[in-house]
């Protein structure tokens, strides 16, 4: 069925709308549910979508580009080359084993021409970056030793791209002309020389990047408007893209390698903002076009091959993957993750296939099963993760404490520590260092496997998740503490408790007023805001360090808290009355001011009589 | 006539070890019509909130700083307080007449004894001597110094005599509250320790009508 633009959008967005809550609720993810919800509107089960779905997935997979510029953006030149031997050696590692390993299976085992196998093992050894780095930051993964193992891992396999597209001709039996840049004399003589077009490409992205986007948006900036701001943000991305693949090289490395340059810039929040929601709407699309583009009659037509292919191939992956874990220090349940994490096929392996069918290497029939494998990978990792973590992960976490550490359990566990990174840390020690021993529930197995030998009562896995707040007790608990990293999952655990356990008084980690002022629109009375004593106890001493009396500074500033509680509490309910369109941005320079000009009474509104002999004189 | 109304104000730094303060503590929390508030509890962080306080002043008649004798004093939280909410023309000075008229007493518990605070004791000087800040701080603002109540000994008192001075401590706060009494003339009582649950002494101080 072919369709408008507006009927396309309305069934992708529509599935999308359907299958990804469902499958959140399920707790596989939303990638599954995208992936489901493409098969659902594809040619083989609704119909409602047909051979176009490879268009829209070569449109959708711009969303992997933005996403590489976003992390690019999250990562500063200096970081990136810290990185660099995990990335070289763990990812070169990975993905040459791989290709040693898949290369005979596919040759002696199969019996395709070397060629093939080697193109096959080649395009196999990629793993799916939308998929992993979309999970690792949906279950809050991103920092643990697995989490960072992956992202390296996925680096390697983006750049490894680029030789493997050159090698590709040279394995073709027939001569195809790749590139059809056949327009005018500098396009045609630059695809005479790709190694020149690659260099010039990259020095061009280089240079905009480095020199030119800063001031360029420091113009669309002074005009103020918010559109042309997202537009030229856009335009960016799309443009280095453009300029890379035209060079012959990937698109997604080209952004990525934009978003390191940008990574200093002062622009890096605001592009970054920009960028966010069409990424994750486009990388939606992807997915969904990956579940609609599944050849359901190329695996009927070769179901021995496929039935083989499929859990082989994952097997293999993770095999390799667990072993070069191991190599560099990722040991234990984490090697089991990330082992588990990159079995799938990545989407660049679309790209090889694609191309390698039209080169003569692998033959139509052949392409199409291989396709269909590639997406079976993608759907059953999530699958895999899932049970990893529903079953798998608890084996592998010591459940027997470390006598040294052993502490005494008998007072009944009252309270539950949600997320122990460098917030519940330092409350739980302190807790602790108090004689009150929390239950703590975090997602890093790392961390879980330490704190366990500690001694302490760790729960492993997702907080928001309702069994686990089971076995953790909340049924009995006094009091949760939510100090997730993430502002969404701390909402999330907030609404959970709320509904199923009334009783349990939250306290609630805040990183700023805008998360302060969601948690008080739910009803949270117990809110720390991050930034706020931190903040207060600096301008103490900042005060002092100009002369101020310490303690006279120290008493302003207790009143001030306590003026800005009142005040947070204050604007968080008026704020509602206002015109609810303004942007989120508009917002906070609004609470900004009204804060500044309560300030500005603090000091005639209560006239400071303490120790004041002024007042006795007159 | 109403009632008077009583608030106890207690200021003990390390409450929870404390027994003698417990046991008078308690005593009041079981008395009808008198606030009881921890000020440790109140203001962990010396902020004190001079507005709540003086509202908490201007509502009740009769005021009782229940404290250790730390040092022949009050526990700085309780020096806090008085610094701050005892405001000029407020409390004193020009205007500052809003407690006028009201009681202010110590209830205290002393490591020493009566024996040890006298002239010819270690402690050289009496306990209503060394109050006598706080008795004159009473005078300034225009309230009524009433005679402080003493647990002695509070370190090493057993079980019952800790009793005894709770239940003394329960009747002194029934007397104070009863707006027969006339409270005015306790100023020739030096303790309210020497009015004994045995003398009947709250006869003698029934306002004549």
């Amino acid at each position: 069925m072919a369709g408008s633009i507006l009927q396309d959008t309305l069934i992708y967005l529509g599935s999308a709308l359907v299958f990804v809550p469902i499958a959140k609720k399920l707790g596989i993810g939303s990638v599954l549910g995208y992936i489901l919800a493409g098969i659902a509107i594809g040619p083989f089960v609704l119909g409602f979508v047909g051979k176009e779905g490879e268009d829209v997935m070569h449109t959708a997979e711009f969303g992997v580009v933005m996403m590489l510029f976003l992390i690019g953006l999250e990562l500063n030149p200096q970081a990136f080359w810290k990185m660099r031997r995990t990335i070289t050696g763990l990812g070169g590692l990975q993905v040459l084993g791989t290709i040693a390993l898949l290369f005979p299976v596919f040759w002696l085992g199969m019996a395709f021409s070397w060629q093939a196998s080697l193109t096959l093992a080649m395009a196999f050894a990629m793993s799916s970056t939308a998929i992993v780095l979309q999970t690792l930051k949906e279950k809050g993964w991103d920092r643990t030793a697995s989490g960072r193992a992956s992202f390296a891992i996925l680096l390697f396999q983006d750049i490894a791209v680029i030789p493997i597209l050159a090698i590709l001709p040279l394995l073709g039996r027939q001569v195809v002309a790749v590139n059809n840049h056949s327009s005018g004399g500098v396009a045609a003589w630059l695809s005479a020389h790709p190694s020149l077009a690659i260099a010039l490409a990259v020095a061009f992205v280089f240079i905009i990047s480095r020199f030119l986007i800063g001031p360029f948006l420091r113009i669309i900036a002074r005009t103020h408007m918010r559109e042309l701001f997202t537009a030229s943000a856009l335009f960016f991305v799309t443009g280095v893209a453009w300029i890379m693949q035209y060079a012959g090289l990937s698109a997604a490395l080209g952004a990525f390698m934009a978003g390191v340059l940008l990574a200093n810039s002062e622009y890096r929040h605001e592009l970054e903002s920009d960028i966010e929601p069409f990424k994750g709407l486009l990388l939606g699309v992807f997915f969904t076009a990956v579940g609609s583009t599944i050849n359901f009659h190329a695996i009927t037509a070769q179901p021995v091959t496929f039935a083989v292919a499929v859990p082989l191939i994952l097997l293999l992956k993770a095999v390799v993957l667990f072993f070069c874990g191991r190599f560099f220090g990722v040991r234990g349940e984490q090697g089991w993750l990330l082992a588990i994490l990159l079995s799938q096929i990545g989407e660049f392996a679309f790209v090889l296939l694609a191309s390698a069918v039209p080169l003569g290497i692998l033959d139509k029939p052949q392409g199409d099963v291989f396709m269909a494998v590639i997406t079976c990978t993608m759907i059953v990792s999530p699958v895999l993760l899932f049970l990893h973590e529903k079953f798998l992960s608890q084996r592998f976490l010591h459940p027997e404490p470390d006598p040294d550490y052993a502490v005494n359990l008998d007072e009944h566990q009252r309270v539950i520590i949600a997320g122990f990174g460098h917030f519940g840390s330092t409350l739980g020690r302190f807790l602790r260092a108090n004689g009150v021993e929390a239950t703590i529930l975090d997602n890093d197995s790392d961390r879980v496997t330490l704190l366990r030998k500690m001694g302490f009562t760790v729960h492993y896995g997702d907080a928001t998740r309702l069994e686990l707040l089971e076995a953790a007790g909340a049924g009995k608990a006094h009091i949760l503490v939510s100090a997730i990293d993430s502002p969404e999952k701390n909402l999330a655990l907030q609404e959970t408790v709320h509904k199923h356990f009334p009783h349990v008084e939250i306290y609630m980690r805040a990183r700023n007023r805008m998360d302060a002022y969601e948690f008080i629109d739910r009803g949270v009375n117990h809110i720390y805001r991050e930034s706020t004593h931190a903040s207060l106890e600096m301008g103490i001493d900042v005060l002092g360090a100009l002369g101020h009396r310490k303690y006279t500074v120290r008493r302003k500033a207790s009143e001030f808290i306590k003026r800005d509680e009142a005040a947070l509490f204050r604007l968080a309910r008026t704020r509602h009355d206002k015109d609810t369109y303004i942007s989120s941005v508009r917002e906070e320079i609004e609470a900004q001011e009204e804060l500044l000009k309560a300030d500005s009474q603090f000091r005639e509104d209560r006239p400071d009589n303490a120790w004041d002999k002024n007042r006795l004189r007159g | 006539m109403q009632s008077r109304r009583i608030a106890v104000l207690l200021f003990h730094p390390r409450f929870e070890n404390s027994e003698a303060n417990l046991a008078l503590y308690e005593a009041a929390l079981a008395s009808d019509g008198v606030t009881c508030r921890d000020m440790y509890e109140l203001y962990p962080d010396f902020q004190v909130d001079i507005e709540t306080e003086k509202v908490c002043m201007m509502e009740h008649d009769v005021i009782i700083w229940q404290h250790p004798f730390y040092w022949y004093n009050c526990p700085p939280l309780m020096k806090q307080w008085i610094d701050l909410v005892l405001e000029y023309g407020w409390a004193y000075g020009k205007d500052g007449n809003k407690l006028e008229g009201k009681y202010i007493m110590n209830a205290l518990s002393s490591g020493g004894t009566f024996e040890i605070y006298r002239r010819d004791g270690r402690n050289r000087f009496t306990y209503r001597e060394l109050l006598s800040p706080f008795d004159q701080t009473a005078f300034l603002c225009k309230m009524k110094y009433l005679p402080p109540f003493v647990v002695p000994g509070a370190n090493r008192i057993t079980p019952e005599d800790l009793e005894k001075f709770a239940t003394h401590y329960k009747e002194i706060l029934a007397f104070l509250r009863d707006p027969e009494r006339d409270l005015d003339s306790l100023d020739k009582v030096e303790y309210f320790n020497q009015l004994t649950p045995q003398s009947q002494w709250q006869e003698a101080y029934c306002r004549t009508r």
